[in-house]
């Protein structure tokens, strides 16, 4: 099912990716502003569209400056990881049917693997920087992904038995009857929470949480460097976003409309929840969000694996 | 004072002779005592007495160097005043300490009240008075590197006396020297038995901390084995000020000590002066000074409380309630012409009378507000994670409250039911119908909710006033109200002068001193002015609400996380300015 001019693909998936990042800073900055009874940014271009390309030009332009006492090579490989594992996970993505960059028949594992190596650039940020507050930062990030990251994969387990699996293409085929997110509800709501966990997103944003740490892992970045961070965000929150759709709400399976809108509309949808959550919730505090992840989650996760595990055997 | 309280038949009957009484202004009972046995003397107030003064109010000091009405004091060059409150008597008592500028020094009472400990370090710092067996003795506002004793007399007021700033190369050697940070200076130890501690400087400039405000943090992992505030970042001379400015025109610096409680600074300070200069303020103008007063305290308590939230990580609340401040501050525009520092108070009343329409703008606010603090409730203090992160942290029992000397929604969130507005009426406030929010558990949501449900008690207020503004003059006609009443110039010369001198340089206050104490925003805020009959004042010490709550930092975050104790600066509510004045 891979597209026979791979190239076309490859660069139109990075293309969109990175696209879609940059606009979510400002899809994200306008919902926001909406739920929170101001305007956001309506000033450069219709409907403040090109404040994207204003803050991209500010960026690009600011001083790339690297603190005496960082760990100069990791700090400036730090950022460059998030860029890569996020965008390497599109590569497995099934945008619509013969869209898709290549269809690895263990997909969903390598989304899983690249999205554990993400973890790395947060850590290794937080340490190479040499700062208490990025220190304190990159800890609790590595604490939180090593709990997170458990029950992230077990929750897609039921989905990989259900759909037989593990190739994303054929996973989404399998949900033409019915989309898992009926069956698989509770992985369903596992998986979101790890995935807001996953992109470091409120109520999971204790790596970098602002009232506390400062910036957190990041503090001492600035420029393209911290602007590599920023996108790696939106590009997890896309990837996740995807995921869902593509794992639960059955990718471009819809009527009428062409596939690719679908999926479209769909990762849009929970792109817009994401951001959601990020106005309404506060933030709890890492030694029970810690224990949260343990305690509940996991062996939720485990339950719902070990059921579905029976009921598709029995059903066999 | 023809019967002396109770008290001070007991001060006397302990002491004898050696004891010296001062009529004041505000009919606090003010006791000169010796400075041998100013600490026994404490200790037996505290302790000893029937219905013992339990609160160390205020500790603070007066430079007699220059003053001229000291009729019936004693011999002082510097005086150290403590102010004690008891609960049980709602009475202040005012126990004085005359020094001699040859040795100025005298016991150190942080073995009585722990809370002194701050007070006295801020009284060296001003005045340069040494307090015996203090266990840390060091400049608390002003820089270490700093020369002299700011409130002293012959201390210059104006950065134009001291001559132009230097700054050669060993002077900026030794300044920075001096802000290396030495975790022995700060009372702490470097490593445990087994491991090193991580010493994390919150501050001065950091998010959750509202303001210019420094936290030397011991860490464990990410658990505070101690948290040493340094405050001082925000000092600006405010009581300095007081002191060259006149009576009149000191009112807006007043503003900018609580910087969100706008007017209320007025109150308090005006409530002092008014006492002093025996002005009886009309109904009319007190009622108005209640609703503004008690619409500050919405205000107040808005940004209090979107500001927590963002501390705890929620991101919209800060929006809502600053919309919410907005259209209370449009209120204030109307009335006052200015928005978060009006100035709007005078001695003796207000600058003007309310303009038309006042009535329809505050009944919109009393039908708008409701809702939205219902909508609030639901998002913050009803939220499962704000409620995880609040409850049970930051605790403190009544009896350590009162130890510390922490007033307000503070004090009335361990059950405490104590409000200076019921207690110890001031500008009509016994005319009001309005319950005291209290919570039992003295921990960071108990402060949040005591809070929460005393702006829905502020809006009960402003109706009642909304009601029930009498008619009337809006200030006084007494002759030092300020700006003094225009009919009664131009009628011949004497008139004319006068009514210029009172205008040009303020009415000169008689001589006397007196503490006039509100219920402010934060909790009890108190002025005790020095008056020597002069058209400024002699001394004008702020007792501010913030300053014991700060000071109470250390001991409630002990052995809790770092969110922790966000979320405890975030519930004390404090305004660095209040702090550091």
């Amino acid at each position: 099912m891979t597209s026979p001019y791979p190239m076309f693909s490859i660069l139109g998936m990075l293309f969109g990716a990175l696209t879609i990042a940059a606009g979510l800073i400002w899809l994200e900055r306008r919902l926001l502003a909406l739920w929170q009874d101001r305007y956001g940014p309506n000033r450069v271009g219709p409907f403040g569209l090109l404040q994207v390309v204003a803050d991209g030009v500010k960026i690009f332009m600011k001083e790339d400056w690297i603190p005496p006492f960082a760990d100069k090579p990791v700090f400036i490989l730090a950022p460059a990881i998030i860029m890569l594992t996020a965008l390497l996970s599109f590569a497995v993505l099934p945008v619509a049917p013969g869209i898709i960059i290549s269809d690895l028949n263990i997909g969903l594992l390598f989304v899983l693997a690249l999205s554990s190596l993400g973890v790395y650039s947060v850590v290794l940020a937080g340490w190479s920087s040499n700062n208490k507050y990025a220190l304190l930062g990159g800890m609790r990030a590595a604490a939180q992904m090593i709990s997170y990251e458990v029950f992230m994969g077990l929750s897609l387990m039921g989905v990989v038995l259900q759909a037989g699996s593990f190739s994303l293409p054929a996973i989404v085929d399998a949900q033409r009857e019915l989309w898992f997110v009926i069956p698989q509800f509770l992985g369903f709501v596992l998986f979101l929470i790890a995935g807001l966990a996953e992109t470091r997103r409120t109520p999971f944003d204790l790596p970098e949480a602002e009232s506390e740490l400062v910036a957190g892992y990041h503090s001492e970045y600035s420029g393209m460097k911290f602007g590599m961070f920023f996108v790696g965000e939106y590009l997890g929150v896309t990837l996740i976003s995807a995921m869902i759709t593509v794992l639960f709400f059955g990718g471009w399976l819809g009527p009428i409309l062409p596939p690719i809108v679908w999926f479209l509309l769909k990762t849009l949808f929970f792109i817009s929840c994401f951001i959601l959550v990020r106005a309404s919730l506060p933030r709890p505090r890492f030694d029970r969000l810690m224990s949260w992840g343990w305690k509940v989650m996991l062996p939720l996760a485990l339950a719902n694996l070990i059921v579905t595990g029976a009921l598709v055997l029995a059903w066999r | 004072m023809i019967a002396a309280p109770a008290i001070v038949e007991a001060i006397i009957r302990r002491l004898g002779s050696a004891v010296v009484l001062q009529p004041t202004g505000d009919r606090i009972p003010t006791v000169w005592v010796k400075k041998d046995h100013v600490h026994g003397l404490l200790h037996h107030l505290k302790h000893e007495v029937e219905q013992p003064y339990k609160m160390l109010y205020d500790l603070t000091a007066i430079d007699e160097r220059m003053r001229t009405h000291r009729d019936g004091q004693p011999p002082s060059d510097f005086t150290v005043v403590y102010h004690l409150l008891s609960f049980d008597r709602n009475e202040y008592v005012r126990i004085k300490v005359a020094l001699a500028e040859a040795r100025l020094s005298l016991p150190s009472i942080v073995d009585i009240w722990p809370a002194a400990n701050w007070y006295e370090r801020e009284v060296w710092d001003m005045f340069g008075i040494v307090f015996d067996g203090h266990p840390h003795l060091q400049r608390i506002l002003m820089p270490k590197s700093w020369v002299g004793h700011p409130l002293r007399k012959d201390h210059p007021a104006r950065a134009t006396e001291m001559g132009p700033y230097q700054l050669p190369p060993e002077k900026e050697l030794a300044e920075q020297e001096a802000l290396r940070f030495r975790p022995e200076d700060w009372g702490m130890s470097r490593a445990r038995d087994d491991a090193d501690f991580v010493f994390l400087n919150v501050g001065p400039q950091h998010p959750g901390t509202h303001g210019v405000l420094r936290i030397a943090l011991q860490l464990d992992g990410e658990e505070i084995v101690d948290a040493v505030p340094d405050i001082g970042f925000h000092h600006r001379g405010a009581e300095k000020m007081g002191e060259r400015q006149s009576w009149h025109t000191y009112i807006p610096y007043t503003d900018r000590i609580d910087y969100l409680g706008g007017v209320m600074n007025n109150l308090a300070y005006l409530t002092a002066m008014e006492k002093l200069a025996g002005i009886e303020v009309p109904p009319r103008a007190q009622v108005i000074r209640v609703m503004l007063a008690e619409l500050f305290r919405i205000i107040s308590h808005l940004v209090w409380y979107g500001t927590l939230a963002q501390d705890l990580g929620q991101m919209s609340p800060v929006f809502y309630t600053f919309n919410d401040r907005e259209r209370a501050f449009g209120i204030i525009e109307a009335i006052c012409g200015a928005r978060m520092h009006p100035g709007w108070f005078r001695i003796g009343g207000v600058a003007a009378d309310l303009p038309h329409g006042w009535e329809s703008m505050f009944r919109d606010f009393i039908t708008y507000l409701p809702p939205r603090l219902v909508e609030y409730d639901r998002e913050v203090l009803q939220n499962r994670i704000f409620k995880g992160r609040t409850i049970g942290i930051g605790s403190y029992t009544v009896d350590e409250a009162i130890e510390w000397g922490v007033t307000g929604p503070n004090l009335r969130a361990c059950g405490f039911e104590w409000d200076f507005r019921k207690r110890q009426p001031y500008s009509g406030y016994e005319q009001f119908e309005f319950d005291i929010p209290t919570a039992q558990t003295g921990d960071c949501y108990g402060r949040a909710a005591v809070r929460a449900e005393e702006m829905r008690q502020s809006l009960r207020i402003i109706e009642q006033c909304v009601n029930n503004m009498p008619e009337g003059p809006y200030t006084s006609d007494h002759p030092l109200a300020t700006p003094p009443v225009k009919a009664r110039t131009m009628h011949d010369i004497e008139t004319l002068i006068t009514h210029f001198l009172s205008v040009s340089w303020g009415p000169v206050i008689p001589p006397g001193e007196a503490l006039g104490a509100i219920e402010a925003t934060k909790g009890n805020n108190g002025y005790y002015l020095v008056s020597d009959g002069s058209t400024m004042s002699y001394r004008t010490r702020i007792r501010t609400p913030s300053f014991p709550h700060m000071q109470m930092l250390a001991l409630i975050c002990r052995g809790v996380m770092v969110p922790d104790l966000i979320a405890i600066l975030g519930a004390m509510d404090f305004v660095l300015a209040d702090i550091d004045r």
